[in-house]
């Protein structure tokens, strides 16, 4: 049994967990909150350096080779250090789709630039409010027109993977592409509406559209719980830390019941979601069948115990739990963002209930 | 990260398989219809081929393995459910323990193996009228009287007392230090005179656990286990040993319930239909998948020789919420109907009624979800501990009361 990081994982971990406690403070993330930029450039280069963005990519494509799983330690630090770069879209989406339904020439000609941080990946399948459902967005002749928002680093991004009504395109930011940022819940991460016009396009892989749209999300979903478990641990241990210095009626509130407890659930919660993104990260790395219901269950764990950790993470803390000035409501931020960026909680607990049924029918 | 062997441990899997199909019999149940009896004879199998007690040493009837060849057995015998049983699970998870911890070598002698082997079974008397989860506010008072102990007194939710023949008893001794402080530990045969076990008609109707008199109980010194009022360290010794008793939960779960929602109808055709119910099921499924997980992370560090983390710890809180929860969640999607009880009429012979009857107990049983949560809070967290008004104050002054 083998059901943990190894030996080497962990030691990447903790180096990841160094590297971004010293590059990537909470005032990295506030700049990027206040300012007009819309993800750390530094950072991103600082990271690309790491090689981290090509962790899981082949390194016949430029990338590290090393496997999923230390994408996953590596994504539970971006998430621990609420992380204000494109990674996700990069990685966790477009790479994932290129290394999933990419032909050898588009994974050669993308991954390596990828992996060196020379490219801004984004995915884009939502036009409007809801879960996606029939996209309007066609492709005639090569050409791809059609209205995505949100798209997350749409603004930013050089290659967007977008969905169609009969599948994944690659488009190229330039021809064809117009961006408007968009004010979000969470302004570290950025979001644009991207509107296509005869933009050229490529056809990425021969699945159909949701099919297609879905794969990724499978795989997007099971790295984006590290993220979301990283998140809710660093909430846990702000409200920890908080409780064991803040007086209250003549002695620390970490001594009241109700604050224990409140902290008790939150762990609860975070290690059943680690637990059950350890599960995701086993089907992602090793391509088993269980991956749709295994990242289904992944992601619901999580974004609940990231939501419940940055909550409660800010109540605990009162009122100062409440300003711009402290950090809590960067966490709550973010939790807002992953657990919307690949479809919200309540599709996953339906797309989890579909796999049920279909595998106890089969 | 997979979920595989090593070699040793997939040789040992396959041996202990081969060993169950070889041993379990086709007609179990028929060949030994008293459930008692059929327990004691598998333990006994298990005990001469080294599959009892697993990580004990030989001398004492063990395995002499280890934990996660333990595991391996658990999860193997666990396929073959006419040889599951719970006699033996409070004697040998936490009450031998304890004798092997502080008795003499001639009591080990004594006690051990046949404990090992099924012959005699053991009960936990802690907890009483004026403690449970304050197990040290206990009342029970033994007296010095020579080279004995005279024992007068009361304890309540003793499981198993009705066919267990020994115990292990926590005591007063000195009520003029605070209450931590005057506490002794025995080991007892529930035989003796002046001890008088009357079952507890619980609220599911069964009685699984009893109240246990003691008039005049005379108990020689030389069953003390650990220091005169030195026994509270000994309790806590053998509460380490509960939560690994208590950990995994029988009963309905997810999959049960999933099925029943197949056939059941909802507002509009079968329940498994209607939305509310699938975000719950979905919830359901979360949550027993992270406990199951979190059991092979617990396994991962006994695999690689390292002491499981304190993640485990939120077995028993999840467990049985989610027993109580999925077992009420199907009496009421049965409507009007859910209220009948009767096994040949409810659905699965009446498994979710009984859930909903047995949860109760099992969310109190072994610490309540309450002190779990403290648990987890101070121990696991490093939050700072109750408030103690009765810390420095002598047993007799305390306030009683409930
Ligand atoms: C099925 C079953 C089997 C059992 N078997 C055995 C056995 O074999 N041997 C044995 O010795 N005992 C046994 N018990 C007893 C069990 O350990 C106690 O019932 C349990 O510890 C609770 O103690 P209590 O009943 O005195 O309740 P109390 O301790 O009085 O608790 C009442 C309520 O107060 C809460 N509470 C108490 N203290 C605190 C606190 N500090 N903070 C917050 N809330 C608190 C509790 O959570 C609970 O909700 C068994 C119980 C059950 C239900």
């Amino acid at each position: 049994m083998n059901f943990d990081y190894s030996d080497e994982q962990k030691f990447l971990k903790e180096e990841a967990r160094k590297f971004l406690a010293a590059k990537c403070g909470a005032d990295r993330v506030r700049a990027v909150l206040e300012g007009d930029h819309a993800y750390d450039a530094e950072l991103w280069r600082e990271v690309a350096a790491q090689g981290w963005l090509g962790a899981a990519i082949p390194e016949a494509h430029g990338g590290l080779g090393l496997g999923h799983v230390e994408l996953c330690a590596i994504a539970e630090e971006l998430g621990r250090a609420c992380a204000p770069i494109p990674f996700a879209s990069t990685v966790y989406f477009v790479a994932e789709a290129l290394m999933r339904f990419g032909s050898e020439a588009q994974q050669a000609k993308w991954l390596p630039k990828i992996a060196a941080g020379e490219v801004i990946g984004a995915f884009a399948t939502s036009e409007g409010p809801g879960p996606v459902g029939a996209v309007k967005t066609r492709v005639t002749g090569g050409k791809l027109t059609g209205t995505k928002i949100p798209v997350t680093d749409g603004d930013v991004a050089d290659l967007i993977v977008a969905l169609a009504d009969d599948g994944l395109y690659l488009v190229e930011r330039g021809e064809g592409v117009v961006a408007e940022a968009l004010s979000t819940l969470d302004p570290t991460r950025s979001a644009a509406k991207l509107t296509f016009t005869d933009a050229p396009a490529e056809r990425l892989g021969d699945e159909g559209g949701h099919t297609a749209m879905q794969a990724v999300f499978d795989r997007a979903a099971v790295l984006l719980a590290f993220e979301q478990l990283g998140g809710a641990d660093r909430c846990l241990e702000m409200a920890k830390d908080y409780a064991l210095q803040r007086h209250a009626f003549g002695r620390v509130i970490a001594g009241y019941q109700a604050i224990k407890h409140k902290l008790a659930d939150i762990y609860v919660k975070n290690e059943v979601a680690r637990s059950n993104a350890y599960y995701g990260a086993w089907a992602l790395n090793s391509g088993a069948a269980e991956l749709p219901l295994a990242a289904a269950i992944a992601r619901v764990a999580a974004s609940e115990a990231f939501w419940f950790a940055a909550k409660e993470n800010i109540q605990t803390h009162g009122g100062v739990g409440f300003t711009w000035e402290y950090d809590c409501h960067l966490f709550y931020r973010r939790s807002r963002q992953l657990a919307l960026v690949a479809g919200a909680p309540a599709e996953w607990r339906e797309r989890l209930v579909g796999q049920l049924e279909t595998r106890n029918a089969a | 990260m997979d979920f595989e062997d090593t070699p040793e441990e997939a040789e040992y899997r396959a041996k202990a398989r081969t060993w169950l199909e070889n041993n379990v019999a086709a007609h179990e149940r028929e060949r030994f219809p008293d459930p008692l009896t059929r327990a004691r004879a598998w333990q006994a199998r298990k005990t001469e081929a080294g599959y009892a007690c697993i990580t004990w040493p030989k001398e004492w009837g063990g395995g002499g393995g280890t934990p996660i060849q333990s595991v391996i057995f658990g999860q193997e015998e666990a396929k073959f459910p006419s040889v599951q049983a719970g006699y033996f699970t409070i004697g040998l998870g936490m009450c031998v323990p304890t004798v092997m911890g502080f008795a003499d070598d001639a009591t080990k002698q004594r006690f051990v193996r046949p404990a090992v082997r099924g012959d005699e079974i053991w009960s936990q008397l802690f907890s009483e009228p004026a403690g449970g989860s304050d197990v040290a506010a206990i009342r029970t008072r033994a007296v010095r009287d020579g080279d004995d102990w005279i024992v007068n007194g009361q304890k309540v939710w003793t499981s198993g007392a009705h066919y267990s023949d020994y115990g292990i008893v926590l005591v007063r001794t000195n009520t003029e230090v605070p209450k931590h402080k005057g506490l002794t530990m025995f080991w007892i045969d529930l035989k003796s005179p002046g001890i008088d076990i009357r079952p507890i008609h619980q609220m599911s109707g069964k009685s699984d656990f009893n109240e246990v008199y003691f008039s005049d109980v005379r108990v020689p010194d030389a069953q003390r286990l650990g220091p005169v009022d030195g026994g509270w360290k000994v309790a806590l010794f053998t509460l380490m040993n509960e939560r690994l008793a208590v950990g995994g939960a029988t009963g309905v779960g997810p999959a049960d319930i999933l099925k029943l929602a197949r056939e059941l109808p909802g507002s509009d055709g079968p329940l498994l239909h209607d939305r509310a119910f699938r975000e719950r099921l979905a919830d359901w499924w979360v949550l027993a998948e992270g406990l199951r997980n979190t059991r092979m992370r617990a396994i991962t560090a006994l695999s690689r020789g390292q002491t499981p983390g304190p993640e485990s710890s939120i077995g028993k809180i999840i467990a049985a919420n989610q027993l109580q929860q999925i077992g009420n969640a199907a009496i009421e999607a049965e409507g009007q109907f859910g209220i009948i009880d009767d096994p040949d009429l409810a659905p699965m012979k009446g498994a979710f009624h009984d859930a909903v009857m047995w949860a109760p107990g099992l969310r109190i049983a072994g610490g309540t979800d309450e002190i779990l949560k403290n648990i987890i809070a101070e121990r696991v967290l490093g939050l700072p501990g109750e408030i103690r008004t009765d810390k420095d104050v002598a047993f007799k002054d305390l306030p009683a009361g409930g």
